[in-house]
């Protein structure tokens, strides 16, 4: 008998789950790396580049080797370590990247390949013509893989939870129990993380989760706990989430994160078979698990001799323990097994992608050992992932042969193992006679040979060579990699290990499932939506909705089939010969009152405001410190101290804070108070050449003249009427309060669809202005344009003292060829976001910003910033989208394709 | 995340909390232009200690000025914000 083997006696195996459709059977408590070695199956997994075939080397969450998928349908979770999920009844789980089978993989030609795929293959085919990178992505995407992610949408919920504590402990092994009991003696609250199923030993006092991976330390002691409530791929009870994201904020936290073991390198330490001391320990002592049956040891220190001892218990036989120290240690002498001082293993051989014989250099000498298991040991490292993501120093052990933590930033400090408390090591290693054959990171297939090679075409940095090799990548981030990968770039750079350093640790400690970070704020809760006061009013007609920031305000409103367009023209036509109304609700507003109030106003606006008389309003816009134009709106004068000023959708919470900033910081000592009144008031803005009929028909008294306002009633509730025009129409913005608002929007609704109007959204409002030719912040005013740019510098206040009025005296801002506001005509559509261009292959002069077709006419019109603009009126030009295969000829022309005069908006006032 | 001491509330994390600028890049409305510019594109950039201004934006919403260093985000003090600071 050889090969893997549960123990005898112990409970019956209950629990059914598949290994790439075969029924099997584990035991509770199982890993199902634990049940598949015991039902004699050491083949796991085929290697990401070459397909080698793989085992299982470790007993933890560091295992680079057994990645399988997990789980059927939307629940198929790929790339599960079997050494870090639990068996369930039911689980089924699939080797990854092997065709057709696991144990005949035709991708394992690729080993065969091995000098072609060697350090840096990926990067060194970009230099080549383009037409071999097509050649090689069809061959290596077909070549190189792990598992596939499910392509449906995650069924199950995820949450996130908060925690507070005085210590967080991480690890629930010995070391962090001790640390427990000691907190808690002290009276702390101790919150205790375990990624395992349970803590060495229960302490009533303190809290603890286990199946926990505290996966990244942030900063003041913020801990991120990634928490499984149930395994990859099985259903959770009803109301419970698959998985919690906890965000702990620690008064200290204790590191016990303990140690992870390093594989050795040598020909063929990839092979099935070859597994880390511990985990073979810990298989035969936990699982009740022998994972072979002929076993040789091979070791620089003292821990693995207590694994002989586990093997010999189990009835496993150890055929020979190769210790690489010159001399005995304590431990040797008095070890019952045959011991070889000065002993390496050099090369491995196998049957049936299984071990078969260990070659060994002993003293010179080479012998060759029958085994079904190879269990190494090359020391211990520490786990100072925690500690480095802390901000902690890391110092080198000679001792061990590890990064030990050293100096903390933060209050985190590490106990026990993961503090550097390991076997010493000894330190001589053997050479490689086939470092091409010679696995450092198994999981991304680096061999030595690829280190050297890196090494030999420039890449002196680890950083640099991490990139260049992969090695240390995906998603074990060489856990058991890195200190072979240092120790071997150290040796061929002539350096120690502490001078070849290190990469850096970065979130998360083990991989974290997408769903989890996303929580509850998945699909529709993703953001919140911003629902207008008169949502119910709009949803009656069932209008296309539109995403404004978190709004969501009415497109159009199509009726009878209409398209978007055909509905949006009705409405802007509706509006160009009869009247229309929109919601304004999300209008940013502001009250500013006080004494003071034209001071504050006159700090952030940088057109004149003082000399607004009482009942008025005006166009204004704001300027950032740099001089680029921020935002815009009105602003108008209430009462003697008292000014509502509006202002973009979109910039709403930036101005809440720039108005504060403009009075908190610059100018404390005026007497004014802001209001943010955006959700306050409601808005709705009647346009058109009927508006002035249908506003007197409403509220019985003459409405007010153009940028004038007036206190009304409509429908019983009071409305404040602000005469300002968007549309380029005779219009007025009629404000309610929001919770009133509807009685209004009912009454102007109607009275506008007597007289053939029509509610419009935002499409036409779209229309209307572009042919006004009125900015947009963000996309005329793109944080580029400056007043002048956009032809407003004769609204200027020439006194100054406004934000951005130094920075606009910057000469380069009144540079000629600067992008300047243009109107672009054309027979033929124009595509927005179209480049200008004087002919195909000429440099690019601007972009056309806003485009859309003639409300009443016919062709086209657009906004287009433009090298020079204002001087190239008349001049042909094309706009073209290469991207979208669309163009135009377009004529440059004033910034304005509708009443000129403005005779309209002021209809005889 | 950063925890954040507010004179006014207590400790909060930093997601209640909004990033304004560094004392001194302020830039006053009195400013003469050379002096806004250099304010604004000329900046310390030390590494260490920095006094920033913040505000407590999704709390009390007060301006304050932080004692913060840059590189390891210890915060020695929070105040109120003192116009005399400018």
């Amino acid at each position: 008998m050889s090969g893997p083997s549960r123990l005898p006696g112990g409970p019956e195996p209950t629990l059914r789950f598949t290994f790439d459709g075969v029924p099997l059977r584990g035991r509770v408590g199982d890993t199902l790396a634990a049940a598949l070695l015991a039902n004699g199956i050491g083949l796991v997994a085929r290697s990401f580049k070459y397909h080698r075939p793989r085992g299982i080397l470790s007993a933890g969450v560091e295992e680079p080797n057994a990645l399988v998928t997990v789980g059927e349908g939307e629940r198929r979770e790929p790339n599960t370590r079997a050494t870090d999920v639990y068996v369930y009844d039911g689980l089924v789980a699939h080797s990854q990247n092997r065709w057709p089978s696991l144990a005949f993989d035709l991708g394992a030609v690729n080993g065969l390949a091995a000098r072609f795929l060697t350090a840096g293959f990926y990067y060194k085919t970009f230099f080549g013509p383009p037409s071999r990178w097509l050649l090689y992505e069809r061959f290596i995407r077909r070549a190189a893989g792990l598992g596939k992610a499910p392509a449906e949408p995650d069924p199950d919920p995820y949450e996130h939870r908060s925690a507070f504590c005085d210590v967080l402990v991480v690890g629930g092994g010995p070391a962090g129990i001790a640390a427990t009991r000691a907190a808690v003696q002290a009276g702390e609250r101790v919150l205790v993380v375990e990624q395992d199923l349970a803590v060495r030993e229960a302490i009533d006092e303190a809290r603890v989760l286990t199946r926990t991976t505290a996966s990244g330390v942030w900063d003041h002691g913020f801990v991120t706990l990634v928490q499984r409530l149930v395994e990859p791929g099985q259903p959770p009870a009803p109301g419970q989430p698959a998985q919690r994201l906890w965000h702990v904020r620690a008064g200290r936290v204790v590191l016990a994160t303990g140690a992870i073991e390093r594989p050795l390198t040598f020909a063929w330490n990839d092979r099935p078979g070859v597994m880390l001391s511990q985990a073979v320990r810990r298989y035969i002592e936990r699982f009740k698990v022998l994972p072979g049956q002929r076993v040789v040891i091979a070791t620089n220190n003292d821990d693995a001799y207590a694994t002989a001892d586990a093997i010999a218990a189990a009835g496993g036989s150890v055929v020979a323990i190769l210790d690489s120290r010159a001399e005995k240690s304590a431990v040797a002498r008095i070890a019952a097994h045959p011991v070889h001082t000065n002993a390496f293993p050099i090369s491995t051989s196998g049957k049936r992608h299984h071990l078969r014989s260990v070659e060994a250099d002993i003293g010179g000498e080479r012998t060759r050992f029958e085994a079904d298991l190879l269990a190494v040991s090359g020391g211990f490292t520490p786990v100072v992932h925690l500690h480095s993501q802390a901000g902690g120093a890391l110092d080198w052990d000679e001792a061990i042969q590890a990064f030990v933590p050293g100096a903390s930033r933060q209050a985190v400090s590490s106990v026990g193992a993961a503090a550097g408390d390991l076997p010493p090591v000894g330190i001589a290693v053997a050479d490689l006679p086939d470092p091409k054959a010679s696995f450092i990171d198994f999981q991304n297939d680096v061999t030595a040979a690829d280190i050297d090679l890196a090494w030999a075409e420039g890449y002196r940095s680890v950083e640099h060579l991490k990139r260049y090799t992969t090695l240390g990548m995906a998603t074990d981030q060489g856990k058991t990699s890195n200190m072979a990968a240092l120790a071997r770039l150290a040796s061929v750079a002539g350096v120690t290990i502490p001078q070849a350093g290190l990469t850096t640790f970065r979130a998360p400690f083990t991989p974290v499932t997408l769903g989890a970070l996303a929580g509850a704020d998945g699909g529709g809760h993703a953001a919140p939506n911003r629902r207008l006061a008169l949502y119910d009013r709009h949803q009656r007609l069932a209008p296309i909705w539109q995403p404004l920031g978190l709004w969501h305000r009415p497109r159009a409103y199509p009726v009878a089939g209409e398209t978007l367009h055909q509905a949006a023209l009705r409405e802007a036509r509706a509006v160009r010969t009869a009247a229309g109304i929109v919601d304004v609700s999300t209008l940013a507003k502001f009250a500013v009152v006080g004494p003071d109030a034209a001071a504050l106003l006159e700090s952030v606006c940088a057109t004149g405001v003082a000399k607004l008389a009482v009942g008025r309003g005006r166009y204004t816009f704001l300027l950032r410190e740099d001089g680029m134009v921020m935002d815009d709106g009105t602003v108008w004068r209430l009462e003697e101290n008292r000014y509502l000023l509006t202002s973009s959708t979109g910039g709403a919470d930036r101005m809440e804070a720039h108005l504060s900033y403009a009075h908190r910081v610059l100018a404390p000592h005026l007497r004014v108070s802001v209001v943010a009144q955006q959700e306050h008031f409601a808005g709705i803005a009647l346009a058109g050449p009927l508006a002035k009929a249908i506003l007197a028909e409403l509220t019985g008294i003459a409405p007010p003249a153009h940028m004038g306002l007036a206190q009304a009633e409509i429908a019983g509730v009071a409305v404040l009427i602000l005469a300002a025009s968007y549309s380029g129409e005779r219009a007025f913005e009629l404000y309610a309060v929001a919770s009133d608002a509807g009685a209004v929007w009912d009454a102007v609704e109607a009275a506008t669809r007597a007289r053939g109007g029509a509610p419009y959204g935002l499409e036409a409002l779209e229309f209307l202005r572009i042919e006004k030719g009125h900015i947009v912040i963000g996309a005329e005013a793109d944080g580029r344009t400056t007043p002048h740019d956009l032809q407003l510098e004769r609204m200027l206040r020439k006194s100054g003292g406004f934000i951005g009025a130094a920075g606009l005296t910057r000469p380069a801002l009144s540079a000629p060829d600067r992008l300047q506001l243009v109107g672009l005509t054309s027979e033929t559509p124009i595509p927005e976001g179209a480049m200008l261009v004087t002919a195909t292959g000429e440099p690019v002069l601007g972009h056309v910003t806003s485009a859309a077709g003639r409300v009443l006419g016919e062709g086209a019109v657009a906004l287009g910033l433009l090298a020079g603009g204002r001087l190239r009126t008349g001049e042909r030009l094309l706009a073209t989208s290469p991207t979208r295969n669309q163009s135009a000829h377009v004529t440059v022309t004033a910034p304005l394709f509708y009443d000129a005069e403005g005779t309209r908006y002021r209809d005889g006032d | 995340m950063l925890q954040i001491g507010c004179p006014f509330c207590g400790a909060r994390a930093q997601s209640e909390f909004s990033y304004e600028r560094t004392l001194d890049s302020i830039v006053t409305l009195e400013m003469p232009a050379n002096e806004a510019v250099r304010r604004l594109y000329a900046r310390a950039n030390p590494r260490g200690f920095d006094e920033e201004l913040w505000r407590h934006a999704f709390g009390c919403r007060q301006w304050l000025v932080l004692h913060r260093h840059r590189q390891t985000h210890e915060i020695a003090s929070v105040a109120a914000f003192d116009p005399a600071h400018r």
